[in-house]
Formats: structure tokens, sequence, C-alpha cells
């Protein structure tokens, strides 16, 4: 019988990225589905009542959400190819560093670029004591997962992507050459790799979604 | 010479964080040496190990420092293969780490701010875990013994911070989450948890956790999970 693998997705959405990436490095074929999220399908709250969000992985209808919980369950399912690495000790600092990079980077970013003027330099520091943590992971490595891609890459192109887009959006330059040597290398490779390039967030129509909800979380922090 | 299987965790008394990692270890009978950490007057043990966040738990298996209760809990189910933690179906699995995930973000967080604040922000906070925690009791419904089936699994050790900090949480912050009358399997998911061999001895003193949580909460105000973050 062959599977029938769905993925509910947003074309914006690092998130979504995570899975499609992976199910791309799998060779798991799978039909996406682009969701408006102002105006969410009956299909993907049916398969996501708890939080009505994407990304939503659906395996022979039975639906997995959160993208952390469907790269798990990928690499369970599906044996070639895998994402996490094999030794239990590796696998923990992968996930380790995802999870830092989802509530420790991320958030500090978030505020480094909406800070006002007093604040910036404080939240800047923060960021970037916490993205030179990161950048150690890839010492003497190409990328985080060693010589291939692996679950931390996937997890940490984020901050390839949409540092990049933000910087664009909001003037602030978090990854420089100079401060992250290191990091800004591994970006580089990751712009030649064919997979990602298949399914990264088309760089202009980024920056313009990205600009729209900046000024709309500005406007309403000034308020 | 060390062990080779020599296991110690770094803990602090008071830490459900860290209750969850002891659970894990004395479900497999795993023996681990407990070392208490001053979270509020750190050792350079902790620095060391655990240079990133400076948090208990860490968990130390021949020599290599992990951090992270989830982190910790699927190393210690990948190492040692006895008693599984985590469903053998991958499905099953999924569900475990979404059901942890959800509760690990809308009800522990919410229960904690709701303990830590005042006013709208606490009403807030109350009507979330409140919310969340109906969707657990939907997902207990009709389970005959633990989330884990007939024994403690992975998402009962996740949640099993609700059967003994909840009360007292309500207590000191002068709020009810969970109406008895309400959550029937939640009430009995609890009683069964508390009698259950591992559980018992584990446990904090109720008393000194009172005492504990009145002075946090109120050197806390409104910072969420702002002792974790010492």
């Amino acid at each position: 019988m062959a599977d029938e693998v769905k993925l509910f997705g947003m074309w914006a959405s690092p998130y979504s990225l995570r899975v499609e990436l992976a199910l791309k490095l799998k060779g798991i074929p799978y039909e996406y589905i682009e969701e408006d999220l102002s105006n969410k399908s009956s299909l993907l709250l049916k398969y996501n009542p708890v939080h009505q969000k994407i990304p939503v992985l659906v395996h022979n209808g039975k639906p997995v959400a959160e993208s952390s919980v469907i790269l798990e369950y990928i690499d369970e399912i599906w044996r070639d190819n895998p994402v996490l690495p094999q030794d239990p000790y590796d696998r923990a600092m992968a996930r380790f560093w995802a999870k830092f990079i989802d509530e420790k980077i991320q958030p500090t970013a978030r505020n480094a670029n909406l800070a006002e003027e007093k604040e910036r330099e404080q939240a800047v520091e923060e960021c970037c004591q916490q993205l030179k943590m990161l950048e150690n992971e890839l010492q003497g490595k190409p990328f985080f997962g060693g010589d291939t891609m692996g679950y931390l890459d996937i997890a940490a192109l984020v901050i390839a992507f949409w540092f990049e887009v933000v910087r664009e959006v909001v003037g602030l330059d978090l990854i420089t050459e100079e401060r992250f040597p290191i990091l800004c290398k591994w970006i580089g490779k990751l712009q030649d790799i064919d997979v990602i390039n298949e399914c990264r967030p088309p760089k202009e129509k980024h920056v313009n979604y990205v600009r729209a909800r900046y000024e709309a979380a500005k406007a309403a922090a000034s308020n | 010479m060390a062990a080779k299987e020599e296991v110690k965790l770094l803990g602090f008394w008071v830490s459900p964080f860290v209750l969850r990692v002891e659970w894990a270890l004395k479900i497999k009978g795993v023996k681990y040496e407990y070392i208490e950490e001053d979270i509020f007057n750190k050792s350079t043990l902790l620095t060391e190990l655990n240079p990133v966040h400076k948090k208990v738990p860490v968990l130390v298996h021949d020599g290599k420092a992990i951090g992270e209760s989830f982190v910790i809990l699927e190393y210690v189910d990948e190492t040692w293969k006895q008693n599984p933690l985590l469903p053998q179906d991958p499905y099953q699995r999924a569900m475990a780490r979404f059901w942890a995930k959800f509760a690990e973000e809308k009800i522990f967080e919410g229960a904690w701010t709701a303990l830590c604040s005042q006013g709208e922000q606490k009403q807030k906070a109350l009507q979330q875990t409140r919310e969340a925690m109906e969707k657990i009791e939907e997902q207990l419904q009709g389970k005959q013994q633990f989330f884990g089936g007939e024994s403690i699994g992975y998402l009962d050790i996740i949640l099993g911070w609700i059967s003994h900090y909840l009360t007292v949480w309500e207590e000191v912050g002068s709020m009810e989450i969970i109406d008895p009358a309400k959550f029937p399997a939640t009430m009995a998911w609890i009683n069964r948890f508390l009698k259950h061999p591992v559980i018992q001895g584990t446990l904090p003193p109720r008393e000194k956790m009172l005492v504990y949580f009145h002075q946090r909460s109120k050197e806390l105000g409104s910072t969420s999970h702002g002792w974790l973050r010492v």
C-alpha cells in the first residue's frame, strides 16, 4: 500500500519549511497544501483542532502537529537518510540546541528588532551571546549535522533566512561576518543546496510580507 | 577510575523538572548519584556542566552532561531500554510528545504565570490553564491506569507535577485551577499517580513548598519562570 503524505503549510513559516525540508531530504513524496492563515481551511481545523496552526503532517489520514514532533515522527517512520544523529548523546545535543533556538534565540531576536533605542543595545548583546553559543556547535564541521545537513541545521534555517529578511526590514544586522564568521560560512553553504532553494520563501515576497507584519507589530506596541 | 555507567543528577529539592528525571531513572532502575544544588548560589560544577542555561536538572552520564528535562527524558529512554517511557508505535509517540509540549506551554506556563501575577493577567492565565486542563481531562477519559497504559510513561512523567504542585500553587496564589467535581478523570489519575511506588518518597514536603512558593511568587511579581531563569 502506498503511503499518503500531506503537508499543510504556509510559504513564509520557518516551521513549515522544517517539515518540507525533512521530507525532501529523506526523499518522501508528499502533497503540499498551502494554507491562508487569515482564512484557515476546515481541513486544517479538523486536523489540528488544539492549536489550529500549521504545519500539520497527515500520514495515511492521521494528523501530526508541531514541527519538532513531526520531525521525530518522520525519522521514525522513514528510516532512510536519518535527520537525527544515531548516537543518543548526539541526538540529545541536536534536540537541546533546536530547543535553544526556538525558546531563546528567536524571542531575544524579536526583542532586539522591536526594541526602542535605549533598550536595543542590551537586547542585541543578549541575542549575540546566544548566537555565539550556537555558532560554537559548528566548530570544525561544515554543518551542525556533520558532513551533511541534519536536524539542527533544519531547525537553524530560521536564523539563516529569516534573520536576513528582518535585517532588510528593520535595519538591524545581528549576524555580521565580523562577529559570526563560522555562522556566515554555514549560511553561505545553504544557498547552494537545491532542496533548500526549492522550498525557501522567495526573497522579495518574503521581505514584503515581513515588512507588513513588522509595521503592524510596531503599531500595536506603541498603543 | 570512574565506573563506565556512572550517572549523576544535579538537582534542586523543589524543582518539578528535576523530579521528572528522577522518576524516569527510578522507573528504569538506573542507579544515580543525586547532587543537590543551591540554584541561588550556583556551584562551579553546575555552571561548568550547563554553561548555556546554568539550570537544573543536569544529567551526567559517562562524563557527558545533558540539560533540559524533555531532552533528558528522551536520552534516558534511548539509553536504557528496559521499561520504555515512550510508546513503541511512532504515531503514539508523536501523540505523547504533542501533549507533553501542549501541557508544558499551556498548563505549566499558565499556572505559574497565574501564581506570580495579579488582576487581569492572572485571570487570563487561569482561563488558559483551565481550558488546557479540560483537554487533558478529555485525553484521560477511559484511560485505565495512566497515559502510558498499565504503567507510568513519558506523558505521566511530564504531567506528574500537577499531582503535587498544583494544590500548593492554588493555595499560595489564592486560586482554583482544578475543581475536583469538574475533573473526575484527572483526579483519579492524580490519585493513582501519587500511590505509585516509584513516585512515593520522591515528593518534596508540602509545608516546605508552601513557604518556598510564597516567597518566590512575591519576589517575582509577574515575571513568568523567573526562578527557573536564575
